[in-house]
């Protein structure tokens, strides 16, 4: 059984042509092959998998009631699993077991998905290339001397190189969108309070969104539909319907007006030229397929990146004030005295990404910086967030490309922490506006990197999000190719 | 502003934010810092009288930011399973341990 497709999976189980445990075994098995060369597993928790994968075997009577019946999942390793490692890529956390699931994991599982393990991010989801992450970068299955993207690179490359159909990402500037665009697969975020945020490790509350990693837009649909909708362990997960997804995808582009904000993706703006070029192509696609292509006007999404950093920054230094050495996590030995021991420990627990950022966020935050910094990046906010809302009054959808670069080497940017953070230029607006986005293959460079195309739709309407981007795969090839020789 | 910032200014937070720098980390981050900082005054720049400030990015979509609950008591997370993950603890008394508050 290939581990292509979620959707194909759940029929062959149900047909009786495979079983959830031959399908569980192939996955472990090709991780064992694959994973050692791309670092994409964190944890591979094979008992436990092989084990559930029997009890869905036997529970036949369920099966057309369980609609990722037999698909083996990857999770990013900062969504809590009950009883299996949780570490968010820190040292603070290397032991960490949790007590409790996230929602999304325990819908996933509800539906039939079978863990098989939890996969590498930068330190507690921050960085966009994986290589911030205590136990080694991950690799990019297209090419293994570059990054896949980050945070959620593990689970990126993990679909990538058809380790596992489906994964779980999160995404608070682009975490999901980047690293799918730079692995060639499908990646969803959802609109802000859609899926619950429950036993997700925080970074940044009013930023942070759970989604799926897929090989297609359906898949991605089908997991979307699984864990959407109201929580009531998240005060934030929206109260709001959550409509047919996955019978929203009946292919028809007509009459969907879609912007292209031409200011932001254009030469000056720092876009690579391939990435332009298939960019282009890919609008081409959709006006062919029915759509109506016209400009809108973003004109504070120029300032979209250091709003986010100020925001993110100052809401993770909040967040992370509870690795304390107390209650979970490392300690460090031999303090004399309380303070000693917060002081040390959160030293040799977090890597430097995660202190830089605490240390710019707890920098915003304080007395004399809150009203100059953290304050007027709130308000930068509302006027990216209300372009968009303008924006969406004209149209159905904003097209951009999802990264302004291919892949890019391993360690390149790594001594240059602002350099790194343009990676995020196109995908951190979504996060401030709270809006869902989709990233979906769209082309290859010359050199045989994969570019991607991003929509971005209203509030709640991840129908039409799926629908467009479903409608583009159908017509295109992109989202078939896989890396080689894996 | 930014220009101001110096390496007492990275000890100042640091003790804020209870992180131990080493004498070589706090070399490394000044400038890291300082150059985020100075290329973040362009927000100083854009106009933002009145603008009221995000702090929900769906506070203004009506009924879809908030699911509430009644507040009736529940079973939550076992004690025992709760001090489970504690780098130290008196389980039988339902307690964590930590270092003596005062040196």
């Amino acid at each position: 059984m290939p581990l292509d497709s979620a959707r194909a999976i759940v029929v062959a189980v149900r047909r009786g042509e495979t079983s959830a445990v031959e399908v569980c075994r192939t996955a472990l098995s090709r991780i064992a092959a694959v994973n050692p060369a791309l670092n994409a597993f964190h944890t591979i928790s094979d008992e436990r998998a092989l084990a559930q994968a029997a009890a869905l075997d036997d529970r036949r009577d369920e099966w057309d009631r369980l609609p990722l019946l037999g698909v083996p999942v990857a999770l990013k390793d900062n969504l809590c699993t009950r009883g299996l490692k949780t570490t968010a890529g820190s040292r603070i956390l290397e032991h960490y077991v949790p007590p409790y699931d996230a929602t999304a994991v325990h819908r996933l599982v509800a539906a039939g998905a079978v863990v098989v393990g939890k996969t590498n991010c930068d330190e507690f989801a921050m960085g966009s290339s994986t290589e911030n992450s205590a136990f080694g970068p991950t690799r990019n299955p297209w090419a293994p001397g570059r990054t896949p993207g980050g945070s959620s690179g593990g689970s990126a490359a993990a679909v990538a190189a058809r380790m596992v159909p489906l994964a779980l990402g999160s995404d608070t500037g682009g975490s999901i969108r980047q690293p799918a665009a730079l692995c060639g697969v499908v990646g969803l975020k959802p609109t802000y309070g859609r899926v619950s945020r429950y036993g997700l490790l925080a970074f940044a509350s009013s930023l942070d969104q759970i989604g799926p990693f897929a090989t297609s837009v359906a898949d991605a649909a089908v997991a979307l539909q699984v864990m959407a909708g109201p929580d009531p362990r998240d005060a934030t997960c929206a109260a709001a319907p959550v409509g047919d997804f996955v019978g929203a995808l009946n292919g028809r582009v007509g009459g969907v007006k879609i912007g292209v904000p031409r200011a932001l993706v254009s030469e000056e703006a720092g876009v690579d030229p391939e990435i332009r070029t298939t960019f282009e192509q890919s609008i081409d696609t959709l006006r062919q397929l029915g759509a109506e292509i016209v400009d809108v006007a973003l004109p504070h999404s120029a300032h979209a990146i250091p709003v986010y950093y100020l925001v993110a920054t100052a809401e993770a230094s909040s967040n992370l004030a509870r690795y304390d050495g107390v209650r979970y996590g490392y300690r460090a030995p031999d303090a004399a005295a309380l303070g000693e021991m917060y002081d040390r420990t959160r030293d040799a627990g977090f890597g430097p990404e995660v202190k830089r950022r605490i240390l710019l966020g707890t920098y915003v935050l304080s007395a004399g910086y809150y009203d100059a910094y953290y304050l007027k990046a709130q308000q930068v906010r509302t006027l990216i967030r209300r372009d968009y809302e303008i924006a969406l009054d004209a149209v159905d959808l904003i097209a951009m490309p999802t990264s302004p670069t291919p892949a890019f080497g391993l360690g390149e940017r790594m001594d240059d922490p602002l350099q790194m953070y343009l990676a995020d230029v196109f995908t951190v607006a979504a996060n401030l506006a709270g809006l869902p986005s989709i990233s979906i293959p769209c082309g290859f460079t010359e050199a045989w990197l994969p570019c991607s195309l991003q929509l971005t739709g209203r509030a709640m309407d991840e129908a039409t999000v799926l629908r467009v981007a479903d409608a583009f795969e159908r017509a295109t090839t992109f989202a078939r190719e896989r890396p080689n020789p894996l | 502003m930014s220009g101001d910032f110096t390496r007492e200014d990275v000890e100042r937070i640091a003790r804020l934010a209870r992180l131990e720098l080493t004498e070589q980390e706090k070399t490394l981050l000044t400038p890291q810092l300082s150059a985020f900082l100075a290329y973040a005054e362009q927000v100083q720049q854009v106009a933002t009288a009145g603008v009221p400030p995000t702090s929900h990015p769906l506070d203004s979509t009506a009924g879809l930011n908030v699911s509430w609950r009644d507040d009736t008591p529940q079973a939550s997370l076992d004690r025992t399973e709760a001090l489970s993950q504690a780098p130290e603890a008196d389980v039988a008394r339902g307690l964590f341990k930590v270092p003596r508050v005062l040196a």
